[in-house]
């Protein structure tokens, strides 16, 4: 039987795009400024919706492209307003360099992103290169496994990034969550509203008793000291972030931190994956779990900043593990988050064997037979029958 | 956890068929998952949406390929479409027509027993002047799935579609007539 865990929570069939803008709506923000794109497309369309039937006093500002999304939100932001946009794939591609300045002008706009394929070949259908490829740009980075997460996520987002004064995009897989409709519950209007308080920010361009100089170049003699900055208030979002989470779980009963661990506890071969491909790895644990493979999942929601030293000690009671990455950075090395997740048990003296799984690129099928199969050699691997791969290995793709 | 497969035309309801259908089945207290397949939407192209059931929290998010249930809302596309596929010695086919079960599995290649039948178009017509086959299929898996709160699925419908036709409350009625009738109609003979 469903059952809400917030006392005043209501049930809801929705897909992860209406939560989505049904959580942008609660937040009820200054302006969005949001240009429609596949599979993002409905998040803004019914936001805009809201605001045209007046359930919403936000300023939405159709703009002609996403570059200019991005810009215009940026503008919003400097100038006092709580500033929220959403996109997909190419879009987000085409806000890179406005994305760079929103990190380091320190601004905390968030954005629901639907992560899909990058071209070419042209693909609509999801994958994680989008955001992958913007790791690097300052914006914490939260990952959603389904439509609850995303809308939780959401909610958490805005304090987050006002608080650690970072941009923050909170993501689902496209269409497999962006589409799917499953039980979702939502939180009262007012409660979510009373979470996310009212937006003071420290300094804004419009207060002009308090003028000051934003975006000026700095050449060697300040650039290193900002950058430095950014990326220390990166490493300080991590308390920010559990910090939330805390003050979600009081408020509202479900549980977050930088990761979720399933069956960890006792686990000797672990998957660590983001996103919707997760839930579908709980599903072949507890399968396996009968089968007497003691399996296990970390699921990273928090990739930027990357909780490094808590992985590292989650991971290292198990025999072999697999990163499932769903970009692949052709880097001719390997996929991003194994690089984050070796990196951290290096740095941590921890030397425990791994493969590295691309899979699921442009939409394609991630099944529990697939899941399955990369449990199985890894129980091989913790008994010494086979040994790891030392290449970057491919799930249901046809090479020749 | 029952999974079913939808099969239809672009245009003939088979994505709100699916969403509708979950939508009511989590009004009845069970977790679902409803979700259309993506790719050339054109009307008349060959179509398939999904729906999964359960007592328990839903967390694969795979594709559906071993369905429980496969709901065929045009019979041309027993020509076209492999709609058997997966289904296995248990699974259970809806097929909107005016033939028999016999004939259907005849055609099908599988068990009587796997197949129901209902004339879901006649049903349409007669009830909303069109054939739109959606709505009475919902009834038809309704009743073939067992064990469904028949009167909680119908309630919950009538929310939805007062939402979506507050304008035409004609719309309302005749699909909700196609669910009943649809239901007390569909058989294995």
């Amino acid at each position: 039987m469903v059952k809400a865990i917030y006392p005043k929570g209501k049930i809801v069939a929705k897909t992860g795009n209406e939560v989505m803008a049904e959580a942008m709506r609660q937040i009820s923000p200054d302006v969005v400024a949001a240009y429609p794109i596949t599979p993002a497309t409905e998040i803004v369309q019914i936001f805009s919706q809201f605001v045209a039937d007046g359930k919403v006093p936000t300023e939405y500002v159709a703009v002609e492209s996403e570059h200019s999304a991005m810009s215009a939100t940026i503008g919003a932001s400097v100038a006092g307003a709580r500033a929220m946009t959403g996109t997909s794939s190419q879009g987000l591609a085409l806000m890179w360099e406005m994305l760079y300045i929103a990190a380091g002008l320190r601004l905390p706009i968030v954005m629901a992103e639907v992560n899909r394929a990058l071209s070419a070949p042209i693909n609509i259908h999801g994958d994680q290169s989008d955001t992958m490829g913007a790791r690097d740009a300052g914006w914490i980075q939260i990952y959603s496994e389904n439509s609850q997460e995303s809308y939780d996520n959401m909610i958490q987002a805005v304090k987050i990034a006002e608080k650690a004064k970072l941009p923050t995009m909170v993501t689902t897989d496209g269409f497999i969550i962006s589409h799917c409709m499953e039980v979702v519950e939502v939180y009262p209007d007012e409660d979510v509203k009373a979470f996310v308080g009212e937006y003071k920010p420290e300094r804004a361009l419009l207060d002009y008793k308090k003028p000051f100089t934003l975006g000026a170049i700095e050449l060697q003699d300040y650039y290193f000291e900002h950058r430095w900055q950014l990326a220390e208030g990166m490493r300080n979002a991590k308390q920010i972030v559990l910090d939330v989470a805390k003050e979600f779980k009081n408020k509202f009963g479900r549980e977050y931190g930088f990761y979720e661990k399933y069956k960890m506890d006792d686990a000797e071969v672990a998957i660590v994956t983001i996103g919707s491909a997760a839930g579908t790895t709980k599903f072949v644990i507890d399968e396996l779990r009968e089968k007497g493979i003691k399996a296990g999942l970390i699921k990273i929601r928090v990739y930027r900043p990357f909780p490094a030293d808590e992985i590292a000690k989650d991971l290292a009671k198990v025999k072999a593990f697999a990163v499932l990455d769903r970009a692949d950075s052709c880097s001719g090395n390997f996929a991003p988050v194994y690089l984050d997740v070796v990196s951290a048990l290096f740095a941590n003296g921890i030397n425990i064997k791994s493969e590295n799984y691309v899979y699921g690129l442009g939409g394609r099928e991630i099944s529990t037979e697939h899941i399955a199969e990369v449990y199985t050699k890894l129980d091989k691997i913790a008994k010494n029958q086979v040994a790891p791969s030392k290449t970057v290995e491919y799930i249901n793709v046809r090479i020749k | 956890m029952i999974e079913v497969r939808w099969h239809g035309r672009g245009g003939q309801g088979a994505k709100t068929a699916a969403l509708l259908f979950g939508e009511a089945v989590l009004a009845t207290g069970k977790y679902i998952q409803a979700f259309p397949e993506y790719g050339p939407e054109r009307m008349g192209a060959p179509v398939q949406s999904f729906n999964r059931i359960s007592d328990h929290p839903i967390t694969i998010h795979s594709g559906i390929t071993d369905p429980n249930f496969v709901v065929i809302l045009d019979p041309t596309l027993m020509e076209t479409v492999n709609v058997v596929e997966g289904i296995g010695p248990e699974g259970k086919v809806i097929v909107n027509t005016s033939f028999s079960s016999e004939e259907i599995a005849k055609k099908l290649g599988i068990n009587k027993s796997q197949v129901f039948v209902v004339n879901a178009s006649q049903i349409a017509q007669e009830t909303i002047g069109m054939n739109i086959p959606n709505t009475p299929m919902l009834g038809a898996l309704v009743k073939v799935i067992g064990n469904l709160d028949l009167n909680g699925v119908l309630e919950d419908t009538k929310k939805k579609l007062e939402v979506k036709f507050r304008h035409k409350p004609q719309v309302i009625d005749g699909n909700i007539a196609c669910i009943k009738r649809a239901f007390d109609e569909v058989k294995n003979s």
